[in-house]
């Protein structure tokens, strides 16, 4: 479904990714792990199509096509999700008034009417109960006043009604209490799919306690410099990052 | 220049979608201003003496007035000299009876501008005062207001059956001498909208018109009286459109509110007049004035107005709350794009005790534009428990706009409680790419920012026009990303 290869990208004339592999299929989980600056971020925006990156080297190839080639909404309607680790505020929106216009966008784009009210609201019901979103969110502007946890849980509900082929989770229990991470941990584990991939891109382990993953990598300096299973995860926290950038300057 | 400037340079390209000129035979008077030429339009009006008197005053103070150079606008000066005063459809014999007698490329015009009169008529509830340049020329549900006393006909057809109601209130709420624009306007004005509700009636629909520029070189000079007695109601809708033309067109209206003990008058308007083309070329100066009168205890004026048109807007709609317990609401979005210049506001003089007043303004700049916000929000010494809330916000799309805000407050008693808040935002690009990453184009997705700041005011237009004005602002900042 994924591929990237040898993948570099400059930011204002700083090297974030330098030589990035990574070959994801459909129905894999995938967890990115790394410290801070090591790059994950970048690699989810970058993937997502937003401004500001230069690819100075590589390839990344969605489903048989050139990514670099698709704006970021068409990446979207091709089914690339990004559950952003901020999510953005927008005043006056209402939440479920852009979901509605995003789902009618890719509905479009597959060539699918669109849903009316009534048909959205059913849909946004079902999935609503995957995150235990109170329905107050709903109506209110999107992420407007959200706390942390509810931003979260509205990406991964946005997710549930989107149904991407592709989705990309960035740091998404950072900010969240226990309970609140065990509930969008479900959630993504209910959207796991045999034509589904899930990225999840992520600087501790505790997320990886709830939604196991098929693989482990470990991005450092700008490249993925160790991959294994879950086991490397759990490896990774109890010996530190260190412990793999060593392993790999003496390998 | 940055790629994101070169884009929206790029994408700034919106040709006006109104751009047409209606071929209609004019009876158009020769440029020039001076007292003959008032009287011939009074004469051609047959209007009585008292009000060719009232003209004439206007006349002399505007001649000893000069216009006001205080606002942020910038523009060439005027020459009053050039412009005709008078410009009417031609009539057969005397004016049309029904729809069916209106000239077939006017109602045309009408159909391109999306104002289907004749399907209206049935179907939406809505009577319309059509003024197409200055005389009125189709009314509808007239019948039906008829049977609940309320008056709404042309300004000219009132002077003619109404004429102690005119006399009594015309300029009881600007006087001839208020302003330079207000007193032009009181010389020369062709017609207008006049509306009068009667005590304890609550106007059985909607009032609107639809104002329309059309001939070339000819000012328009629009009166508007809306009267509410004791205990009515009345919610009236305006809306304009005018025609793509080259040479800069002066609009000078003033629209006169009056509201009596616990009446309550609501007025929207969505105005799209042509502003110029992308290098500020041709559009109207709109220098209006507007003011209601808040006269009776308990009186509510509300203005609401969506301003995408015009070259240059110069407008401050403005409530005197002279009643004990009268409020006045102001909400407003202002939009300008390429080179439009926007200033616009408010004036708030609380005169009666427990008086109240809102003003929500939302100002958006694009392209070149400029848009400033200039309130007033006066308290006097008798004015006890007067109580302000205003908040401004301005919205930057791109690099090469501005945004303004003047606020004037002056209180003159110690218990008036005045709140102001203001704010300026840009569209963000993070905000911009939440959307697309959904799948939203970049289009909607600025549009839906947008009317996400504009919501507080929208959501005090009635339902259709809200709709409209909407659109209206889609199709005003299409390609303005910034």
């Amino acid at each position: 479904m994924l591929t990237i290869k040898d993948l570099q990208v400059r930011v204002e004339e700083k090297q974030i990714l330098k030589g990035l592999n990574l070959s994801v299929n459909a129905g894999e989980v995938h967890a990115i792990m790394g410290p801070n600056g090591s790059g994950k971020s970048t690699l989810a925006n970058i993937l997502a199509g937003k401004d500001g990156y230069d690819v100075t080297g590589g390839a990344v190839e969605y489903e048989g096509r050139d990514l670099f080639e698709l704006s970021p909404e068409e990446r979207a309607r091709e089914g690339i999700f990004l559950a952003f680790q901020y999510p953005v505020e927008i005043p006056g929106v209402n939440n479920i008034y852009l979901l509605k216009a995003a789902l009618n966008a890719i509905r479009a784009h597959r060539g699918q009417p669109p849903l009316d009210a009534v048909e959205f609201l059913q849909v946004v019901r079902q999935r609503m109960q995957l995150v235990k979103m109170d329905e107050s969110l709903l109506n209110r502007s999107v992420n407007e006043g959200f706390s942390g946890g509810e931003k979260k849980r509205n990406e991964i509900f946005q997710m549930a009604v989107l149904e991407p082929r592709l989705a990309i989770l960035d740091e998404t229990d950072s900010g969240l209490d226990i309970d609140a991470l065990k509930t969008v941990a479900e959630g993504v584990n209910t959207l796991r799919a045999e034509s589904r991939a899930i990225v999840l891109v992520t600087h501790y382990q505790r997320l990886l306690n709830y939604i196991a993953p098929d693989y482990v990598h470990v991005l450092s300096d700008g490249k993925i410099i160790r991959s294994g299973d879950r086991g490397l995860a759990v490896e990774l926290e109890e010996k530190g990052y260190d412990w793999v950038r060593q392993g790999a300057k003496a390998a | 220049m940055t790629d994101e400037t070169a884009k929206v340079e790029e994408l700034v390209h919106k040709e006006y979608e109104h751009g047409f000129v209606t071929d209609i035979d004019t009876d158009t008077v020769a440029p020039g201003l001076n007292e003959d030429v008032i009287a011939l339009i009074s004469a051609k009006k047959e209007e009585p003496e008292w009000l060719l008197e009232w003209r004439l005053d206007a006349f002399r103070h505007w001649t000893r007035m000069t216009e006001p150079g205080w606002a942020h606008v910038h523009y060439p000066t005027i020459d009053y000299q050039a412009i005709s005063y008078y410009s009417a459809p031609k009539a057969k014999e005397d004016g049309p009876k029904s729809l069916d007698e209106v000239d077939p490329k006017l109602l045309e015009t009408y159909e391109k501008l999306g104002i289907p009169l004749h399907e209206q008529k049935m179907l939406a509830g809505v009577a319309v005062d059509a003024v197409f340049d200055s005389v009125s020329v189709a009314t509808t549900f007239k019948e039906k207001l008829a049977d609940a006393g309320v008056v709404f006909c042309s300004f000219s057809e009132a002077v003619q059956n109404h004429p102690d109601l005119v006399r009594e209130y015309l300029g009881s709420v600007v006087p001839v001498a208020d302003n330079y624009y207000a007193a032009l306007n009181s010389a020369v004005f062709t017609d207008g909208s006049f509306c009068f509700i009667p005590k304890n009636t609550r106007c059985p629909m909607e009032l609107s018109t639809y104002f329309r520029i059309n001939a070339a070189n000819t000012g328009q000079f629009e009166r508007t009286l809306i009267v509410a007695e004791e205990g009515s109601y009345v919610s009236y809708l305006e809306g304009c459109t005018a025609p793509m033309r080259d040479e800069n067109q002066l609009h000078a209206a003033v629209v006169e509110l009056v509201a009596l003990d616990n009446a309550e008058i609501k007025y929207s308007t969505v105005q799209n007049w042509y502003p110029g083309d992308e290098n500020g070329v041709g559009g109207i100066y709109n220098f209006v004035t507007k003011r209601g009168d808040c006269r009776g205890a308990g009186s509510r004026i509300s203005w609401t107005q969506v301003e995408t048109g015009s070259a240059i807007t110069w407008k401050y709609p403005s409530c005197i709350l002279r009643g004990d317990n009268s409020s006045g609401e102001f909400y407003s979005v202002a939009v300008t794009n390429n080179y439009q210049q926007a200033d616009t506001g408010t004036k708030m003089i609380h005169l009666g005790k427990n008086t109240r007043s809102t003003i929500i303004s939302k100002g958006i700049s694009a392209g070149k534009a400029q848009n400033a916000y200039r309130g007033l929000v006066k308290i006097s010494k008798n004015a006890d428990n007067a109580r302000n809330y205003t908040q401004c916000d301005s919205l930057l799309m791109g690099d090469t706009c501005g945004a303004h805000t003047f606020p004037y407050i002056e209180t003159g008693n110690a218990g008036a409680i005045v709140e102001h808040e203001a704010t300026t935002s840009k569209i963000s690009d993070d905000q911009l790419f939440y959307c697309r990453q959904r799948g939203i184009d970049e289009e909607d997705a600025v549009n839906m920012i947008v009317n996400g700041f504009c919501k507080d005011v929208f959501k005090e237009l009635p339902m259709e026009f809200a709709v409209e004005a909407q659109k209206l602002l889609n199709i005003t900042l299409e390609g303005a990303v910034g």
